[in-house]
């Protein structure tokens, strides 16, 4: 299972993150969400060691939703040395995630 | 080796998983993403015999996985990305590996029809949405446009009306297509505002957010501005044919051609749900046509 972050420990867990960290924007209310959950949860796993996952449940934590302009979800985001290096909206098969990432 | 293959776990799918399985069948299902497909994204589901109360999709799609996989069905959670149909067995292929399988049920459904419009893929999540209830709590108190006219473009319009301050409902005909329920439940609302016989014809947006569309009247050919912070584009859908690369025969639009026995231009292969030809798109259809195919791929493998 992925760790969903919020505001009080985003700046620690995903802005000051020494590699890459991928965050599923996500909403307990979203059918397409919950389908990308499991995959989510799977690359947590795979990923281990290479890229951080988290999820912000942008109910909880609509100030961080705002600030990265989350108008859409799920929406998925590549953070590098704090900056989003990529992203993609809509739940997506877990190659195409892969690819957003580079892995 | 897999008895029978099943690409794609919506209803058709789910249903396909249950028969075969029950039936005495190793039945896998290949899975793009999750378990669901369009049945996990309704957000309301009133015309499912046996739930009185508007039931949620996603619920209902969780309870079909469980009750398949309670009877042995696995599940692959890999996209197939091509396939060898002609092959004995029939092969799948996905980013991760390679699959045989003694027959297949092609279960992949439909998704929502782009408008085709420039800045339309750049500009989704930034205000051009295909999920009214994933996307509409965004635009809370904001003007909105749907386009469409069947069924969910009614709905999405009815749901959004309840959180927008005003939804344009932008149609290419003169009347909706929707179910006659959904004409009453429209008129009743106040916010909502018909544009008649009119195509989107342009995304208007600034800093790389929609920020309105054009519409023009197909009557007197005039153009008109609407300011709306988000598009919801409902105007039908698009069969999962392509990674069949014409190994199956397809009407003009991709649609597996089959009746409503599910066999295929392919001895083994079978077609359930959206994905086919049919004159009715719905769960119920969809879960009929799984347990059909199930069976039909039972006495295939039997004979």
């Amino acid at each position: 299972m992925s760790e969903i972050v919020a505001s009080a420990n985003f700046q620690d867990k995903v802005l000051d993150a020494k590699g890459p960290v991928l965050v599923d924007f996500f909403a307990t209310w979203c059918g397409p969400c919950k389908m990308l959950a499991p995959t989510i949860d799977a690359l947590t796993t795979e990923l281990a060691g290479k890229v951080a996952v988290y999820k912000v449940d942008i109910d909880e934590s609509p100030d961080l939703a705002a600030r990265y302009n989350v108008s859409g979800v799920p929406t998925l985001m590549l953070f590098e040395n704090g900056a989003v290096k990529n992203h993609m909206v809509g739940a997506q098969p877990k190659q195409n995630i892969l690819a957003m990432i580079g892995a | 080796m897999i008895d029978v293959a099943i690409i794609g776990a919506g209803p058709a799918g789910l249903a396909a998983a249950l028969y075969a399985t029950r039936a005495g069948l190793e039945a896998t299902l290949f899975e793009r993403i999750s378990f669901g497909g369009q049945l996990a994204q309704t957000e309301h589901l009133e015309n499912y015999p046996g739930y009185v109360l508007s039931t949620s999709g996603f619920d209902l799609a969780l309870a079909m996985h469980e009750q398949a996989t309670s009877f042995g069905a696995q599940t692959v959670a890999e996209e197939v990305t091509s396939v060898d149909l002609a092959a004995d067995p029939k092969k799948l292929v996905t980013p991760f590996g390679e699959y045989e399988a003694r027959s297949v049920i092609v279960a992949t459904g439909a998704r929502p029809t782009h408008l085709g419009l420039e800045g339309e893929e750049e500009l989704a999540g930034r205000g051009v949405s295909y999920c009214a209830t994933c996307d509409g709590n965004f635009f809370r108190g904001r003007d909105v446009v749907v386009v469409g006219g069947g069924n969910t473009a009614a709905a999405d319009a009815i749901y959004l009306s309840r959180i927008c301050r005003k939804v344009y409902l932008v149609h290419r005909r003169d009347t909706l297509r929707a179910t006659a329920i959904y004409h009453d439940r429209l008129r009743g609302l106040e916010n909502i505002e018909f544009c008649w016989s009119s195509k989107v014809v342009k995304l208007l947006q600034s800093d790389g957010a929609l920020s309105g569309v054009t519409i023009r009247d197909r009557l007197t050919d005039g153009l008109r501005d609407l300011d709306a912070s988000a598009i919801f584009i409902a105007v039908g859908t698009t069969p999962n044919s392509e990674f069949l690369n014409g190994a199956l025969e397809t009407n003009q639009a991709g649609y597996i051609i089959a009746d409503e026995s599910g066999i295929t231009s392919i001895p083994g292969v079978f077609a359930a749900g959206d994905v086919r030809t049919k004159a009715l798109r719905q769960v119920v259809t969809a879960v009929a046509d799984g347990a059909v195919c199930a069976e039909e791929a039972a006495a295939y493998l039997a004979s």
